[in-house]
C-alpha cells in the first residue's frame, strides 16, 4: 500500500501541473486572475511529491523487498543511515527526488514571491508547471521508482559500497537543490520574456533563487570533490570526468547570471544577456542531469545505462531548451537597453565576468560533449581529460581570478578615480610570491607557478573594497562579496600549491620497513584482518614521524559481498601545512604489500575555499533579506509623515 | 555611448566569446583528445607511437604477471581478434581480474602498451560502455559454456 500511495500522489500532482499549465495560459490570454487557485495548486503539487517521497524513503527503510527498486539497490544488511541514504542513490529515487525539489521549489516560489507584478507571476508559475509536468510524465512513463516486484525478492541486491558513505548523504541532495533551484530563475525569465516585464523588480525577484541555487551547487561540488578525493583512493581531487563537469557547468553559467543580475538589479542594464544566463543555467543542469541519467557517457559515475530515458530525456531537454530560444529570439529584440555605461565602469567588469565565464563554459561544454559528438559522427570512441581542460580553460580561469581584484573597485556607469593605484600593493604581493617560487621551487610548471602568484594577489585584492569603510556600516552583501572573493583566492592556493609540491611514494614494504615521502618517515607495522556489519577488510598499520610529531594511519582494503566489490578506504591525517594521504594494497606474495604514499601541502586549502565562497554567497543572501525586512518593518520619515 | 550601440556592442562581444570559446576548444580537441582502442586496432597500426590512447578489452586468462619489484604487473589484453601485452607500475584497481573488462590509459611503446592509469571498475555491474559489446560477447560465450 505504501509504494502505491506514493504513485498515486505522483499521479495527482502530474494532474494538477497540467491543470497549472492550462490556467496560466487561459490567464495569459483572456486576463483573468487566476492567482489564488494557481498559487494553490503548486503548493498542493509540493505536498504531493514530498509524500510520494516519504514512502520512497520508507519502503527503503523497511527494506521492502516487494518493489522493484528496493530489491535492486538495498540489502536488509545494510546499516540503517545507507538505507535511507541509498533511497537516492539510484536513477529512478535521484529523479523522484529531482522532481520533488522541483514542485516544492514551485511551491515555495508560489509562497514567498512578491516582488514581480501578478502577470509576470503567474507566467512564472505556469512556467515551473510544465517544466514538472514534463519530469513527472518522466518518472511516471520510463523511470517508476514504485514499481512492484512479482514474486517479492528474498533478498536485495545491495548498494555499491563507493556510495555507502556519509558524502552520499549530503552530496547529491544539495546539489539537487542547486541544480532544481536555477528552475524558479528559468521560469522567472520564461515569464518575464511572455509579459515583456524584464526590469530591476524582476532582477531583484530572481536573485534570491540564483544565489541560494549558487550556494548550493558551490557546496555540493565541494563536497563532492572532497568525497572523491578520500574515497576514491586516487589521491586527486577534480577527474575531469563528465559526471563533475555535469555539475560544474551549472555552477559557471549561475555564476554569471549571479553578476549579471547584479547589473540588472542596480541599473535596469545587461537585460536580454541576464535573462539568456537565466535559461543557459537551468539549461545545463538539464543538460547535467541528462549526461548523468542517460549513461551516454564513459565515466566511473555511470550508473544508468537505458538508452530510453536517454531518449526521453533529451527529448525533454530539446522542449524546454527550444522553447525557451525561441522565446528568447521573438522577445529578446524588443527589450529597451537599460541605463547606459562607459567602458570603465563596474558594469563593463561584470560584462567581461561574464564573457570570460561563457567561454569557460564552452570549453568544458564543448570538451564533454565532443566525444558523443565524433561517436555519433565518425563511430570512433576518445575520451577528453584533464590534459585538454587544464591547458585550455586553467589560463582564462586565471585571467578571470586576476580581473576579481579589480571589478568590485568600479563604480557603477562610470570611473574616474584613480582606482589602478589601490592595486599597488596586492601586485606587489603577488611578484613577491612569484618571485619566491622561483627561488624556493624553480622546477614546478607554469600554471600551478602563476597560480600561486595569483593566489597571493587576490588574496589582497580582495579585500579592498573595505578598505577606508566602517566595517559596521558595510552592508551584508558586501562582506559576503569579498568573502567569496577571498574564497576564490584561498581555493587558488590549495590548488597551486597541490599540484606544484605534491610528492608522491609508491612502493612494496615489509612489515617494519620505512618509507620517505616528502617530510615525512612511514613506517609500515603491518596488517590485520577486519570485519564491519556487511565488509571485511584488510587494515594496514602505519606510524608516520615527522621531527618530533607522530601519528598512526590505519588505510584499509575493504571487500564488500553484496553486490561483490573492494574498495580502497584511504586513511588521511590533516596537519595546518597539508594532508598525509595513504592506501594500502595488494599483498605482493613474499610478506610484502604496496603502499602508495602522499604528502600534499595545503591540499585542504581547496575545500576551504570552496566553503568560504559559499559561506560569503550565504552572507549576502542573509543580508539583503534583512535588509528587506527591515525597510519593510519601518517605514521611511517620508511615509510616516505623509 | 547610446542605448543602441550599447547593445549592439554587447551583442558583438557575446559573438566574439562564443567564437573565442569553439576556436579555443577546437584547438585543444584536436591533440588533446585520447582515442580508444581495442587490441585489433592496436595490432592494424591505428595507434601512434607515444600518442596517448584509452586501451580496452578483456584480461587474458593466465596472463598476469608480477614483476620483481612487486609493484609492475604484466598482462595482455585481448579483444579476441589480437592480444597487446600491457606493462603497468602501481596498485592495481579494485576487481581487476583475469578474465574481466579493462581499460587502460597510456601509450604504446616498442610493442608494449605502457599504462599509466588503469581505470577501475567498481562493481561487478558498471562496465565501460566502450566494453559494453564486448562484455555481452563475454557473457553469452559463459553462459553457453554453462
Amino acid at each position: 500500500m505504501i509504494a502505491e500511495t506514493g504513485l498515486a500522489a505522483l499521479w495527482l500532482a502530474a494532474g494538477l501541473a497540467a491543470l497549472q499549465f492550462v490556467l496560466m495560459v487561459s490567464a495569459l490570454r483572456n486576463g483573468i486572475d487566476f492567482g489564488r487557485p494557481m498559487r494553490a495548486i503548486a503548493i498542493v503539487q509540493g505536498v504531493l511529491t514530498l509524500i510520494a517521497f516519504a514512502m520512497l524513503l520508507w519502503v527503503f527503510a523497511r527494506t521492502d523487498l516487494s518493489v522493484a527498486l528496493v530489491f535492486e539497490n538495498s540489502h536488509s544488511a545494510k546499516p540503517m543511515i545507507y538505507k535511507i541514504a541509498g533511497t537516492w542513490g539510484n536513477h529512478e529515487g535521484s529523479m523522484l527526488l529531482w522532481v520533488t525539489v522541483l514542485a516544492v521549489a514551485g511551491a515555495v516560489f508560489a509562497i514567498v514571491s512578491r516582488r514581480t507584478s501578478e502577470r509576470t507571476l503567474l507566467a512564472a508559475l505556469g512556467a515551473q508547471a510544465a517544466l514538472a509536468l514534463g519530469f513527472y510524465a518522466f518518472l511516471l512513463v520510463a523511470s517508476n521508482p514504485f514499481a512492484r516486484l512479482n514474486p517479492p525478492a528474498f533478498e536485495g541486491r545491495g548498494l555499491n559500497p563507493l556510495l555507502q558513505d556519509p558524502g552520499l548523504a549530503f552530496h547529491p541532495p544539495t546539489l539537487y537543490l542547486g541544480y532544481v533551484g536555477l528552475s524558479v530563475a528559468f521560469s522567472l525569465a520564461f515569464g518575464a520574456l511572455l509579459t515583456g516585464e524584464v526590469d530591476s523588480r524582476l532582477a531583484r525577484a530572481m536573485r534570491p533563487w540564483a544565489l541560494g541555487a549558487w550556494i548550493l551547487l558551490t557546496l555540493g561540488i565541494t563536497a563532492g570533490s572532497y568525497w572523491a578525493y578520500y574515497e576514491l583512493g586516487w589521491g586527486g581531487w577534480w577527474f575531469w570526468d563528465p559526471v563533475e563537469n555535469a555539475s560544474l557547468m551549472p555552477w559557471l553559467a549561475a555564476t554569471a547570471l549571479l553578476h549579471s543580475i547584479n547589473v540588472l538589479a542596480a541599473r535596469g542594464a545587461l537585460k536580454a544577456w541576464t535573462m539568456m544566463l537565466a535559461v543557459i543555467a537551468f539549461s545545463m543542469s538539464m543538460v547535467g542531469t541528462f549526461l548523468v541519467r542517460s549513461g551516454v557517457l564513459t565515466s566511473v559515475h555511470a550508473f544508468a545505462i537505458d538508452p530510453e530515458r536517454g531518449t526521453f530525456l533529451l527529448a525533454l531537454l530539446g522542449i524546454y531548451v527550444g522553447a525557451a530560444f525561441t522565446l528568447f529570439a521573438v522577445r529578446g529584440a524588443s527589450l529597451k537597453e537599460g541605463a547606459p555605461f562607459e567602458l570603465v565602469s563596474r558594469e563593463t567588469g561584470l560584462v567581461i565576468n561574464n564573457l570570460l565565464l561563457s567561454v569557460i563554459l564552452g570549453i568544458v561544454f564543448l570538451g564533454t560533449l565532443y566525444p558523443l559528438f565524433v561517436e555519433a559522427v565518425s563511430g570512433e570512441k576518445l575520451s577528453v581529460g584533464a590534459p585538454y581542460f587544464n591547458s585550455v580553460a586553467g589560463p582564462l580561469a586565471l585571467l578571470l581570478a586576476v580581473l576579481v581584484g579589480v571589478g568590485p573597485l568600479l563604480a557603477w556607469r562610470r570611473e574616474r578615480r584613480p582606482v589602478f593605484k589601490l592595486l599597488t600593493v596586492p601586485v606587489l604581493l603577488g611578484a613577491t610570491a612569484l618571485l619566491v617560487t622561483f627561488i624556493l621551487a624553480p622546477g614546478i610548471s607554469i600554471l600551478p607557478r602563476l597560480g600561486l602568484t595569483v593566489a597571493a594577489y587576490l588574496a589582497a585584492a580582495s579585500i579592498l573594497p573595505l578598505i577606508g569603510r566602517n566595517p559596521l556600516r558595510t552592508p551584508l552583501a558586501t562582506w559576503g562579496m569579498v568573502l567569496a572573493h577571498c574564497g576564490i583566492a584561498v581555493a587558488l592556493a590549495g590548488v597551486a600549491a597541490n599540484a606544484a609540491f605534491t610528492s608522491e611514494r609508491l612502493a612494496v614494504a615489509k612489515p617494519g620497513e620505512t618509507l620517505g615521502v616528502g617530510p615525512w618517515l612511514v613506517q609500515f607495522e603491518g596488517v590485520t584482518p577486519m570485519a564491519g556489519k556487511n565488509w571485511t577488510a584488510i587494515q594496514g598499520e602505519l606510524q608516520a614521524t615527522r621531527g618530533s610529531g607522530a601519528v598512526t594511519l590505519k588505510p584499509q582494503t575493504r571487500y564488500f559481498s553484496d553486490p561483490p566489490t573492494e574498495t580502497n578506504e584511504a586513511a588521511i591525517e590533516t596537519f595546518w601545512n597539508g594532508q598525509l594521504y595513504t592506501v594500502v594494497g595488494k599483498p605482493d606474495g613474499t610478506g610484502g604489500w604496496q603502499l602508495r604514499l602522499w604528502w600534499k601541502p595545503f591540499v585542504t586549502l581547496i575545500w576551504l575555499g570552496g566553503a568560504l565562497v559559499a559561506l560569503g554567497g550565504a552572507l549576502a543572501l542573509v543580508g539583503r533579506w534583512w535588509r528587506l525586512r527591515r525597510r519593510r518593518r519601518e517605514p521611511s520619515w517620508r511615509e510616516r509623515y505623509a | 555611448m547610446k542605448p543602441k550601440n550599447q547593445r549592439l556592442v554587447l551583442v558583438s562581444a557575446a559573438m566574439v566569446a562564443a567564437l573565442a570559446a569553439v576556436l579555443l576548444a577546437m584547438w585543444g580537441l584536436r591533440d588533446r583528445a585520447a582515442y580508444f582502442y581495442t587490441p585489433a586496432d592496436i595490432a592494424a597500426g591505428k595507434a601512434g607511437q607515444g600518442q596517448a590512447i584509452r586501451l580496452g578489452g578483456m584480461v587474458q586468462k593466465g596472463s598476469i604477471a608480477r614483476q620483481g619489484d612487486g609493484l609492475t604487473i604484466r598482462f595482455s589484453v585481448t579483444d579476441g581478434r589480437a592480444t597487446t601485452p600491457v606493462a603497468y607500475r602501481g596498485i592495481v584497481p579494485d576487481l581487476f581480474r583475469e578474465g574481466s573488462g579493462v581499460v587502460a590509459e597510456g601509450r604504446v611503446a616498442n610493442g608494449t602498451f605502457v599504462a599509466d592509469t588503469i581505470l577501475a571498475k567498481h562493481d561487478e555491474r558498471y562496465m565501460p560502455p566502450e566494453l559494453g559489446n564486448l562484455a555481452a560477447e563475454h557473457k553469452a560465450g559463459k553462459t553457453l559454456q554453462r
